[in-house]
């Protein structure tokens, strides 16, 4: 039955799959050949839209799990969390590929998209964001490669690797702290455009502590499917400890917006009942419910509860995102932009890829841990000592 | 400060139109003049009541398109008009988010796509000539000339005809000053400018963040770094120390 059923599951898999892959290039095709104007409702008033607010703003914070896993496992030496610390860079590599790749949707003309290297200007906020791309990128393929090099059995390169892992993870953690501030510095230029319950000249913080949080809601997350990949997560006081420090995370972050709210006279601006009321009250019920959560003594000792509270802290911040990128920007533009169909089906069908990459990772590389593959944990042992 | 503007003055302006005409003719932009700002139209006029006003690009003295684009495709030339190099733009669309005055408009159905502005007619300018619409206007309502002669002949008139005008010249202060001057009967917020621009140029919000980039990296750096030491050195002593052997363990 067994064959039999996963065949089925597969055939299951397969159509939805390669229908939307169908879609998706089709799509593709129309975006590069007619320009952005036929598959999007972008317009000259509402310049970014799902793409920028989505697949890079949000994509980026849902890949700070790998730069708050190496900087736990490397630089603190807490190695109790090695479990996860690979999904946790696949994820953040395959997030980082796809932020990369919608860029290269959402870009004009992409294959300008080397020019932030060799055209120079340090005051725009888009050359720093260029830039982290482009670096963080290459350290999380490094970092991904000790893995493959890992599973081709390559000695010497995994050696390589193991020697410069500090100073490599150092440099992530340090890029991934510009990055993720830097996507908040974006809007630091438009106070008059951005409405002010998310305007704020704290904007780089708030987006830097609330990826910290995230990092934590993903790791915990990843744990999450690790356990229902190969019923070997990590234990319940991991997760619970986990829980903790996104508990603390989502605290210092909501500390330190509110206080900024109360400190900017924004909530002046808070008219009930308005889009972006129930858009702000949205993301402070995920964010602030996910905090109730870890805080009940209950939920955040059982393993469903933390899953949820990771979800919310996770959704909340992508709500926070999208909020600050796209509804936040709609009533000064008075553009009434939404998504288009075709944007929505491209997004989704690079977050597929992603999913699909992610699972074929899995498959052929040792990215969680399995105790019958003798050879591989000895190497990683070597690896990770 | 030498460089070149424009004075347009909305209470000479007759709305003929015959700037926008000139406009497309110097710029060889498709299709006749719309109604709206747009890739093939640099600047509009449109009306309020009995006043006829103009929107353009107002030449920022310190522009936030110019200091937003990532690859330096937008610059500001000596003479005040904001250039645009469309073969170093990628497309990323962060100038037309940042404009002020949302002026930057973009060819969306276009499958190599370029950013379109009013550039001041700055070929015309380096040949000594006048932009086109200043050329062409009629009536003088836009004049070309030194930015600082240009507001001295703006007070002078609203000096001399306080009933006429409201006593504003838009563009002497907004966002650090503009090299495009506007004069007006009505309010400038009746006519879709905003009224709630600084007079601190919009750069300085991300300068004031990013300057400090080299300082949150070497400080972080050797922060985190620091912390990595210290701990791994622990490890390191009470593994020699578990091991009760001499010499430097392996991390």
């Amino acid at each position: 039955m067994g064959r039999k059923g996963k065949l089925k599951n597969k055939l299951f898999l397969f159509l939805p799959i390669s229908l939307m892959a169908l879609l998706g290039l089709f799509l593709t095709f129309k975006r590069f050949y007619y320009g952005l104007g036929s598959v999007t409702n972008l317009s000259d008033a509402f310049p970014w839209g799902l793409w920028v607010g989505f697949d890079v703003v949000c994509g980026v914070a849902l890949a700070a799990g790998g730069f708050i896993l190496t900087a736990i496992v490397y630089l603190f030496n807490a190695e109790r969390y090695k479990p996860v610390l690979r999904p946790a860079i696949l994820t953040a590599f395959l997030g980082y590929i796809l932020v990369a790749v919608g860029l290269l949707f959402d870009l004009g003309k992409p294959w300008n998209i080397w020019h932030p290297m060799v055209m120079y200007n340090p005051h725009s906020v888009m050359f720093e964001v260029a830039w982290c791309v482009i670096l963080y990128l290459s350290v999380l393929a490094l970092e991904f490669g000790s893995i493959v090099a890992e599973a081709l059995k390559w000695k010497k390169v995994v050696n390589i690797f193991h020697a410069v892992a500090v100073p490599l993870v150092l440099t992530g953690v340090l890029l991934s702290t510009l990055h993720q501030s830097s996507l908040g510095s974006l809007f630091l230029i438009v106070p008059q455009k951005l409405h002010p319950l998310w305007y704020s000249s704290l904007l780089p913080l708030h987006f830097f502590l609330s990826a910290v949080a995230v990092g934590f809601a993903t790791v915990i997350l990843e744990s999450y499917t690790s356990s229902k990949f190969l019923k070997r997560g990590l234990e319940l006081d991991l997760l619970v400890d986990l829980g903790r420090f996104l508990w603390f995370a989502l605290v210092v972050h909501l500390t330190v917006r509110w206080q900024d709210l109360f400190v900017s006279g924004a909530l002046a601006n808070y008219r009930p009942g308005s889009l972006e009321a129930i858009a702000f009250n949205l993301e402070m019920a995920l964010l602030i419910g996910a905090v109730v959560l870890l805080t009940i003594r209950r939920t955040h000792r059982s393993k469903l509860g933390l899953f949820f509270a990771a979800m919310f802290a996770l959704f909340g911040v992508i709500v926070n995102r999208l909020n600050v990128s796209i509804v936040g920007m709609l009533s000064d533009t008075q553009s009434g932009y939404f998504p288009a169909f075709s944007e929505i089906i491209i997004t989704a069908f690079l977050a597929m890829m992603g999913f699909v990459a992610f699972f074929t990772c899995v498959h052929f590389l040792p990215i969680f841990p399995q105790e019958d593959h003798n050879a591989k944990a000895e190497l990683k042992v070597q690896l990770s000592a | 400060m030498d460089s070149y503007g424009l004075l347009i003055d909305f209470s000479a302006c007759i709305g003929c139109k015959a700037c926008m005409k000139a406009c497309k003719e110097a710029n060889n932009l498709p299709g006749d003049p719309g109604d709206h700002l747009s890739y093939s139209d640099y600047t509009v006029v449109k009306q309020q009541g009995d006043v006829f006003y103009r929107q353009m690009c107002m030449h920022c003295l310190t522009p936030t398109c110019v200091s937003v684009c990532p690859v330096g495709a937008m610059a500001k030339s000596p003479e005040g008009a904001i250039t645009y190099d469309g073969s170093k733009c990628f497309g990323c669309r962060y100038c037309m988010v940042a404009c002020p005055f949302s002026i930057p408009k973009y060819e969306w159905n276009k499958a190599v796509p370029v950013v379109r502005k009013c550039i001041l007619c700055y070929s015309r300018i380096k040949e000594g000539k006048e932009p086109a619409c200043a050329w062409v206007c009629p009536m003088g309502a836009t004049r070309f000339g030194k930015r600082d002669r240009l507001l001295e002949i703006a007070h002078t008139r609203i000096a001399r005809w306080p009933d006429r005008y409201i006593d504003h010249v838009f563009g002497e202060q907004e966002v650090g000053g503009t090299s495009v001057l506007m004069i007006s009967p009505i309010a400038f917020s009746d006519i879709g400018m905003r009224n709630t621009l600084p007079n601190e140029p919009l750069p300085n919000l991300t300068w004031t963040i990013l300057r400090k980039i080299p300082n949150i990296v070497i400080t972080g750096g050797i922060v985190v770094g620091g912390v990595w030491w210290v701990i791994n050195r622990r490890m390191e002593l009470e593994k020699e120390n578990s091991n009760g052997k001499e010499g430097k363990v392996e991390k």
